[in-house]
């Protein structure tokens, strides 16, 4: 038995329609509906491992802004969402800060990196 | 600091840091005016991932993406005037006649554009040959939707709100209610669930999802933030702070359903209640504005009414990609530079209306024949859902001349229809033509 699954790809804002045939192990046979690679990526872990990437900020010590906004470079498993949120939660990084500075390495072992996502200059 | 350009760029976000990179590239002096103490426009608040699909073909945060701009102007030598409004713009054909009379800087063909601006050090007047405006967009207000009830503290916009939480990192409030499903709106249920704080639901006045179906999954769904479709706020409660909204569900004609009200207790409302493009300026200056999109009435290189001003960005029409708003900026640089250096000539123009199940379009109007680009693009929104198989048509009168399959069409995503040059050269020679939408179900089921 075959059986489809519709998804809508969060990738990108363009949202594509995905239709997933999944085959009685349900193991994906098909995907269509995507415009680009991403979305295929996309329904192949989101059937199986979903992942979000995560985008938040971190205190900042002595910089012209409070606050610095960061993300997972790469998506982390859903489930670890609030528990990176209260690691991160405990960072203060020091200004001045760069675009693409790692704030917090392999977070929580997810093989993933936390990084600034601007730079932030001294106060 | 000169007073004198080529090109002069109001607005540092997105749209006019594109304009400025692709003017100076073309060789124009150009200056970017903006009332903020840096570049970026709206998108250092934006701290999400969702920009730069089209352009850089990933996923990035919103701060992220103006860094590679705001990079490329450095390096192009684009200046900039930062803590800076601009108020008045005085086209030259406004107070003058005479060509000699028009101000043109000496030894030009091209007449000046004035510009008055204010900051720290007072009032400036800059002369600029070509002016693009990029002023961005600002949110729907309570007032501008129509609230009742008492005037409490605890109401804020969408877009107010996330710049207090991811600029400020300040918490306003502890349980939400979020009246619109935009996208700003259910990005923030998503931000402050992060943080800690409770969203109780979102409602929205429509039967469908006004945001994009992606932040409905990873923003609502994910979270188990509830949405209540056809649904308003008939009262705001509360004395000081809020204290509960009073809800109602929306009927026939979007009219309340008497008897469904519901009390629901929070301290914060955020509204979401949609975009309108920033046009003070240019309604000041006699720039013609459209309807239906709220910005100016443009041409394909982003050329309003009166020669030498061009637009781009939020400030045209609401666009749901960022990337397509840095596009038009391109093409609006562009021509704003090409029309410095005195290469634009006068031209012919055919109207672009929208049609059947077509609510916005632009561009407005393109050139006849000779003076166009090669390949043409419209950003068009429809009025209503095609949750099947849609046609997108360019119409001459009634004859077809080109038409674009979409897998379906929501008036929440705008649809970009690219004609390429061939098929944009038909439509150069017509004289009636509107862009339509179809269902395409009927004739498919008829031939399977
Ligand atoms: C509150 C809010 C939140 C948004 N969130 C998202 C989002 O999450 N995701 C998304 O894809 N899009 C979002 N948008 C849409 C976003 O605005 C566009 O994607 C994009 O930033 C538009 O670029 P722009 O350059 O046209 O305008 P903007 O980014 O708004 O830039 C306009 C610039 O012009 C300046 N300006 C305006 N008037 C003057 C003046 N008179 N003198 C000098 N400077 C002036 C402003 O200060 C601003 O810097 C949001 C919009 C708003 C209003
Ligand atoms: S498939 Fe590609 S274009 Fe479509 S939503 Fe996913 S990332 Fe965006």
């Amino acid at each position: 038995m075959t059986s489809r699954k519709k998804l809508i790809c969060v990738r990108c804002p363009q949202g594509c329609e995905l239709t997933t045939s999944l085959d009685g192990y349900g193991a994906i046979t098909k995907i269509s509906g995507n415009i680009c690679k991403l979305g295929i990526e996309y329904a192949e872990t989101e059937l199986k491992d979903p992942r979000r990437t995560l985008t938040t900020t971190v205190k900042v010590d002595g910089g012209a802004l409070p606050l610095c906004p960061v993300w997972s470079e790469k998506p982390v498993p859903k489930d670890k969402i609030t528990e990176i949120m209260r690691e991160l939660d405990k960072i203060t990084i020091k200004a001045p800060v760069s675009a693409g500075q790692v704030v917090a390495e392999n977070i929580l072992n997810t093989g993933v990196n936390i990084t600034a996502s601007r730079g932030i200059i001294i106060r | 600091m000169s007073t004198n350009y080529d090109v002069i760029v109001i607005g540092a976000g997105p749209a006019g840091l594109a304009a400025a990179i692709e003017a100076k590239k073309a060789g124009a002096r150009t200056l970017v005016v903006e009332r903020n103490n840096e570049a970026g426009g709206i998108l250092p608040q934006c701290i999400h991932n969702g920009f730069g699909s089209v352009i850089f073909k990933k996923d990035l945060p919103g701060p992220l993406y103006a860094s590679y701009f705001m990079e490329e102007a450095e390096k192009a030598g684009v200046e900039m005037l930062f803590d800076t409004m601009a108020l008045d713009i005085t086209p030259w054909g406004l107070n003058t006649e005479e060509p000699e009379n028009r101000g043109g800087q000496r030894g030009s063909a091209v007449p000046t554009i004035r510009i008055t601006a204010t900051n720290k050090t007072g009032f400036l007047e800059l002369k600029t040959k070509a002016l693009v405006l990029a002023t961005g967009c600002r949110e729907r207000t309570r007032s501008q939707i129509r609230l009742p009830g008492t005037r409490p503290a605890g109401v804020f916009t969408a877009g107010t709100v996330q710049r207090m939480v991811n600029i400020e990192g300040f918490m306003p409030g502890k349980n939400f209610v979020i009246l619109g499903s935009g996208d700003i709106g259910m990005i923030m249920a998503r931000r402050l669930t992060l943080e800690g704080a409770k969203v109780i639901k979102v409602i929205e006045l429509l039967p469908y999802l006004t945001g994009l179906r992606r932040n409905y999954v990873q923003c609502l769904q994910d979270f188990n933030i509830p949405l209540e479709l056809s649904t308003t706020i008939s009262r705001i409660n509360g004395k000081d702070r809020v204290e509960s909204v009073t809800t109602v569900k929306a009927g026939e004609g979007l009219l309340p359903i008497a008897g469904s009200e519901e009390d629901v207790p929070c301290d914060t409302l955020l509204l979401s209640a949609g975009l309108i493009p920033e046009n003070e300026l240019a309604k000041k200056a006699g720039i013609i504005l459209d309807p239906l999109t709220g910005g100016p009435v443009v041409d394909e290189n982003m050329a309003v009414n009166i020669p030498g001003i061009f637009a781009a960005g939020n400030s045209v029409t609401i666009y749901d990609l960022v990337d397509y708003v840095s596009k038009a900026g391109y093409i609006a640089g562009r021509n704003a530079a090409d029309y410095a250096a005195g290469k634009t000539k006068p031209a012919e123009y055919i109207e672009i209306r929208p049609g059947e199940n077509v609510r916005n379009v632009i561009p407005q109007r393109i050139h006849k024949k000779n003076a166009g680009p090669s390949e043409i693009m419209f950003e068009l929104r429809v009025s209503r859902e095609f949750p099947e198989k849609c046609s997108v048509n360019v119409m001459d009168g009634d004859a077809v001349l080109y038409s674009k399959k979409e897998k379906y069409a929501r008036p929440a995503e705008m649809l970009t229809l690219r004609l390429d040059s061939k098929s944009a050269d038909a439509l150069k020679n017509a004289d009636n033509v509107s862009i339509t939408v179809s269902d395409l179900k009927k004739e498919e089921g008829n031939s399977k």
